[in-house]
């Protein structure tokens, strides 16, 4: 693998920046790996890139029916933080997080992560209550937090109409300074360019039509490019996951909708941080180039159609606008859906199934792009040694029958 | 935007009249006390979530406020037909044929019944 630097711009800037090395191989696929990850959004990748690099697997595929990344990964608004209420969420985005922290070193790969804080913002006493209860539980858990008021909102964010005439005013917000955004195309790129490196074969435009099962263990995936096989195969295709688990003979505890996210045109900086309400019910940043990145909740129905309707997109914006009247005359320039695995905890799943060798991590939702590193971390580690990793065991898809649930919705909300 | 016909107001409203309900035609068992933990988890949160023909409930929120039904495919969002509680489905996936995701969508913003 051609190593990133400064020094390597330079360099090629002389040749005019035509030789540089493609970033993977378009391998033709073999007949055989050692595991198949199924999806080449972030997780898989991130799956692939760990497998090979930490647990010494490399005989690895990752099956990708599209392009990388087309699915959520590149749809999402990518907003990373992990000041989640529960124990085990806590430790797994956590996990995470402290991933993020050294994740363009480790993978040579600028994948822009910036710490510039995450706010979310409370406007009824209950929203408060519950902002107090999950920042201690956040402190309790080592992660960083603090609960301010609404002058220290508006101190943090002069744009914001902290004002007691708003509809519905600020009260405080929850702060967690590590928290922040990435470029999401980049997490996509720089683990596929690392796990390609490690040996992982990427297979693009070949989609899995079903699974080879004999005697409840699986080994292999029928493809649109021929039959591939492997005993131990990890589903993480998000909004597609049912489909799959149907191919496997079970249900999951899912349903897929459509979220949709808007870019306005770029504008000057303006906002720093990101901030997200539940109350009203949107959240906002702005990216590097100037787009506000405006989101908020999903499309109601269940959709595959990477697409939702205008009513939502109607109250997303008029969500921002009453927490920001100075955007009110910007344009927005794009608009977009992804296809979202909602679970009825606003937990994921990451579990063995019914099938042996047959694992699936998947449910991430609306908020799974901050748990790339550490989902595929902990999913590597849980395929190579055949038992889940201690951080992924309470994920099980078996909860829903004990009754374990983890219930995040409260503290999730909107839950990016 | 959907353009949903409620089977009880006999008329076409627009879809923020309306809520997506779910999944369709989910019993909850006769005896919860004899159900084993699974049978009761499968009732209470396992779902089919097709990739195609779904049949799910709504409810005619700021209208007549009651349930029902309606058919719709989950890749062209078309709605193939709206029913009353009660009352079963006259499309299926089965009588689908050949399935609908193949067929170019006329209406991209969602469609009449
Ligand atoms: C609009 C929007 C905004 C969001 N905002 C945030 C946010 O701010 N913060 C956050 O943390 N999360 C956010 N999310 C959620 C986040 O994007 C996802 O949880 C995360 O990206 C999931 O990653 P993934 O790799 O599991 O899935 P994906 O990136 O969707 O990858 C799954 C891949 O599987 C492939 N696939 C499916 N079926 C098959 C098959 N049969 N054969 C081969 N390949 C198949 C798909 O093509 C796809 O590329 C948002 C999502 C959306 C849609
Ligand atoms: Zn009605």
């Amino acid at each position: 693998m051609q190593r990133y630097s400064g020094f390597g711009l330079v360099k090629h800037a002389l040749s005019h920046h035509e030789n540089w090395q493609r970033q993977w191989r378009n391998p033709t696929p073999k007949k055989q790996y050692d595991v198949i990850i199924v999806g080449g959004g972030g997780h898989g990748l991130a799956t692939a890139y760990y497998l090979a690099k930490e647990f010494g697997i490399k005989n690895v595929a990752v099956i990708e029916k599209g392009w990388l990344g087309g699915g959520n990964t590149a749809r999402n608004t990518t907003i990373v933080r992990s000041n989640y209420l529960w124990d085990e969420s806590a430790a797994l985005y956590e996990h995470s997080m402290k991933l993020w922290e050294g994740l363009s070193q480790d993978l040579n790969y600028n994948v822009m992560f910036s710490q510039r804080g995450v706010l979310n913002v409370g406007h009824t006493l209950q929203d408060m209550r519950d902002i107090q209860r999950r920042v201690n539980a956040n402190r309790l858990n080592g992660i960083d937090g603090e609960v301010l008021d609404a002058k220290g909102v508006q101190e943090l964010v002069p744009i914001m109409d902290c004002s007691k005439n708003a509809r519905y005013p600020v009260m405080g917000a929850s702060w967690q300074p590590r928290a922040g955004v990435a470029r999401h195309d980049a997490v996509a790129w720089g683990y596929a360019r690392g796990a390609d490196a490690h040996g992982v074969d990427i297979l693009q435009q070949t989609e899995v039509t079903g699974f080879k099962i004999r005697d409840g263990q699986i080994y292999g995936v029928h493809t649109n490019r021929g039959d591939i096989e492997a005993k131990t195969v990890g589903c993480v295709a998000a909004g597609n996951s049912s489909v799959l688990a149907k191919m496997g003979g079970f249900k999951l505890p899912l349903e897929s909708h459509p979220l949709q996210a808007l870019v306005s045109e770029p504008i000057k900086p303006i906002l720093d941080t990101v901030v997200m309400s539940n109350h009203v019910h949107g959240y906002i940043s702005q990216s590097d180039k100037g787009d506000l990145v405006i989101g908020a909740g999903i499309d109601g129905y269940n959709g595959y159609g990477q697409r939702g309707s205008y009513p939502t997109v109607e109250h997303t914006l008029q969500a921002i606008v009453e927490m920001f009247p100075i955007f009110s005359r910007v344009r927005m320039n794009r608009q977009w859906g992804g296809i979202v695995d909602t679970c009825p905890d606003a937990c994921p799943i990451m579990s063995k199934t019914p099938v042996k060798g047959l694992y699936f991590n998947c449910g991430w939702g609306t908020g799974g792009f901050k748990a790339t590193p550490g989902s595929g971390h902990v999913f590597a580690a849980s395929l190579a040694k055949g038992e889940m990793h201690p951080i992924a065991e309470p994920f099980s898809m078996f909860r829903f029958h004990s009754g374990a649930l983890i219930d995040e919705h409260g503290a999730a909300g909107v839950a990016h | 935007m959907f353009y949903i016909y409620c089977p009880y107001c006999g008329e076409h409203r627009e879809e923020e009249e309306f809520h997506p309900k779910g999944q369709a035609h989910i019993e909850r068992p006769k005896e919860p006390e004899a159900c084993s933990d699974e049978e009761w988890g499968n009732y209470l949160f396992f779902r089919d979530n097709p990739r195609g023909v779904h049949h799910e409930m709504w409810v005619h929120a700021v209208g007549c406020r009651k349930f029902f039904n309606m058919t719709r495919h989950t890749v062209s969002y078309e709605i193939l037909e709206t029913y009353k509680m009660g009352e079963q489905p006259s499309i299926t996936a089965d009588s689908q044929n050949p399935p609908r995701e193949t067929v170019p969508v006329s209406h991209p913003e969602g469609v009449r019944a």
